[in-house]
């Protein structure tokens, strides 16, 4: 049968998550469509129709999707079940507000944060902070799965396959938008970059957080992440915060600067390719899964780093 | 208004959980435990909601083995004025539990569910998305602001690219993220009278609900260990370690 995965994006453009998604859809197995639910959502359903693999793509255009509340998304995709049995979608906020509704309204259990397909129905999945990995074996008939997707790499593009026009659901009033602070930084997105700098409590205000992390994330072209201590104190915003309750990131390197390697901290980080610690403590558990340790005092060596970049 | 808390009891956020050699799971003889520091802050948000005016009662709720009172006693400490126990000694999924949390609903009629976003034992992050769809009700998920006003809730949510405020129509469920609030420590007086407060014990079957699980768990195993690398004496050190040995700069 067939697996519908529900794209990530913002209309203008489709997020970097659902091509890695589509990776673990397609080891799934089976034909793929990505939903695409937004009005002005051409340019991502256009983007989704090049991504290799995919047979087609769904579009409503419908204003009900405007800001992807769950309701009337999870509404959409339930109308859409009884031609798939493999649900799924990346482990977004998107993803995790939604796809958990479509579960119960089916009926079936949701399989979280799948970080490996062994089988169509078996699959690999992080409890405790990523301190134990459990398999799991679905049993329903309609699979409904969210993909961490720093645990698989992106599908390249391919040629463009059509794009159907999807009915909209009638919409129940249960939940409106009232407004959004985005973030807007010209620096890359956390979930793909290739490099990130975080900080933690030990910056101590916003101004220093500004003031030392900020300049070697430009010389680096990094994203910038945070421990929950330094967004709790206001230090950085709440999107920034890398560990098992904020993001999941596995960057090629990943610079921990003043945080102590909290185990919810390192569930969200420990993927990466090569980890860097700074920190003034030589017993700070985050040096013992750091790949390169310096034993310093943070507000000296960042504007060292920074020099020497 | 009345508001229900649904509040798990799971291994505490400290502890280094350690996975059976034989993969059967993970061993929580002898561990501590404590209510999901997400429901710590649920019951937070429900007592403050309560304390200014906007509620009435606060009803508290947990589904899991006999020891799960103690958690619920924590929660009536910190202020909750009743519990229901849901006694189980098996692992009952999110499916399950929004189902029973159903049947709760359907019987007490509150205008609000505040759950945690997620358990920290199976990091699930489904049940009150689950229980808002079971119920037909909007869910203002991962707040970090809750504002009640005339039928409905403003609840500002933590998302992906920032901050998004959503209103939804009363009755809503709400699921808290780590700024919503700090939770209070229950004082010794108030622990003592917790001791006091009413506590009604039922079981699933009370609620007509199937826990029989629909994942089969096959293993449960270590992660792969990363071990410690290098420390460098230098930032100088640090920066050519980068780019010639490690090859990302
Ligand atoms: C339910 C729950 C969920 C959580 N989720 C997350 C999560 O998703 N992400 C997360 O990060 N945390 C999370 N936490 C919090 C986590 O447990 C830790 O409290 C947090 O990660 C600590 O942040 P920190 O390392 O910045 O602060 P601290 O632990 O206070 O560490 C600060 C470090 O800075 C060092 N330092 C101080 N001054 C300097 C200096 N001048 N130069 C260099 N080093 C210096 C210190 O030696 C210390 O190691 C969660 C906790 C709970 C209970
Ligand atoms: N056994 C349980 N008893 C009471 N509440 C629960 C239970 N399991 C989950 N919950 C609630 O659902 C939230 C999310 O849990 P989960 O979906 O398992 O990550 C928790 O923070 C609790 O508020």
């Amino acid at each position: 049968m067939a697996i519908l995965l529900l794209a990530d994006h913002d209309h203008a453009g489709l997020s970097g998550q659902t091509a890695k998604t589509l990776t673990a859809a397609l080891q799934i197995g089976g034909d793929v469509h990505i939903l695409v639910a937004g009005p002005n959502a051409r340019p991502a359903a256009e983007a989704a129709a090049r991504l290799a693999g995919v047979a087609k793509v769904l579009l409503t255009d419908s204003g009900t999707f405007e800001h992807v509340l769950a309701e009337p998304l999870a509404d959409l995709i339930v109308s859409l079940a009884p031609g798939y049995d493999t649900i799924l979608a990346a482990a977004t906020s998107t993803g995790k507000n939604v796809m958990p509704r479509v579960a119960a309204l089916l009926d079936v259990a949701q399989v979280s944060d799948i970080i490996e397909v062994l089988a169509p129905d078996i699959f690999k999945r992080p409890i405790y902070a990523g301190n134990a990995i459990q398999t799991v074996q679905t049993t329903d008939a309609i699979r409904v799965i969210t993909v961490r997707t720093a645990a698989f790499a992106a599908t390249a593009g391919g040629a463009a396959v059509p794009i159907e026009p999807v009915a909209a659901v009638a919409e129940r009033g249960l939940a409106s938008f009232v407004d959004e602070t985005a973030s807007i930084s010209d620096r890359p997105e956390l979930a793909s970059a290739r490099v990130i700098i975080s900080g933690g409590r030990a910056l101590g205000s916003l101004e220093k957080f500004n003031e030392v992390i900020l300049p070697v994330a430009d010389k680096l072209g990094a994203a910038v992440g945070a421990s929950r201590a330094a967004v709790d104190a206001g230090y950085a915003p709440n999107d920034w915060q890398v560990g098992q309750t904020g993001k999941i990131v596995a960057p090629q390197l990943y610079i921990a600067v003043g945080i102590s390697g909290a185990i919810q901290h390192l569930a969200g980080m420990k993927d990466s390719k090569v980890i860097v610690a700074i920190n003034k403590d030589v017993d700070a558990p985050i040096f013992q899964i750091a790949d390169y340790g310096l034993v310093a005092d943070l507000f000296e060596a960042l504007p060292e780093l920074e020099k020497a970049l | 208004m009345k508001i229900l808390v649904p509040v798990k009891r799971v291994v505490d956020f400290n502890v280094k959980i350690r996975v059976k050699p034989d993969g059967s799971g993970v061993d929580l003889q002898n561990v501590k435990m404590s209510m999901n520091p997400f429901d710590e802050i649920a019951v937070e948000e429900a007592l403050r909601l309560k304390e200014a005016g906007k509620a009435e009662e606060v009803v508290v709720v947990s589904i899991g083995p006999a020891k799960a009172e103690e958690t619920l006693r924590t929660a009536l400490a910190m202020g909750a004025d009743r519990a229901i126990l849901v006694e189980t000694d098996d692992a009952v999924e999110p499916l399950a539990i929004a189902k029973i949390l159903k049947g709760i609903v359907e019987a007490e009629s509150p205008g609000l569910v505040i759950l945690g976003k997620q358990a920290i034992d199976d990091d699930s992050n489904q049940t009150g998305q689950m229980l808002a769809a079971l119920l037909g009700w909007g869910q203002g998920t991962f707040a970090s602001k809750v504002e009640l006003a005339d039928g409905q809730v403003a609840v500002t949510r933590e998302i992906d690219g920032g901050l998004q405020t959503v209103s939804v129509r009363l009755p809503a469920v709400i699921t808290t993220d780590l700024r919503l609030n700090e939770p209070r420590y229950a004082s010794l007086p108030n622990i003592m009278k917790a001791k006091k407060k009413p506590l009604e014990k039922t079981t699933p079957a009370d609620f007509g609900v199937a826990i029989a699980a629909r994942l089969r768990i096959l293993k449960t195993e270590e992660p792969v260990r990363r071990i410690a690398g290098v420390k460098v004496g230098s930032v100088a050190e640090l920066v050519d370690k980068l780019k010639t040995e490690a090859g990302v700069l």
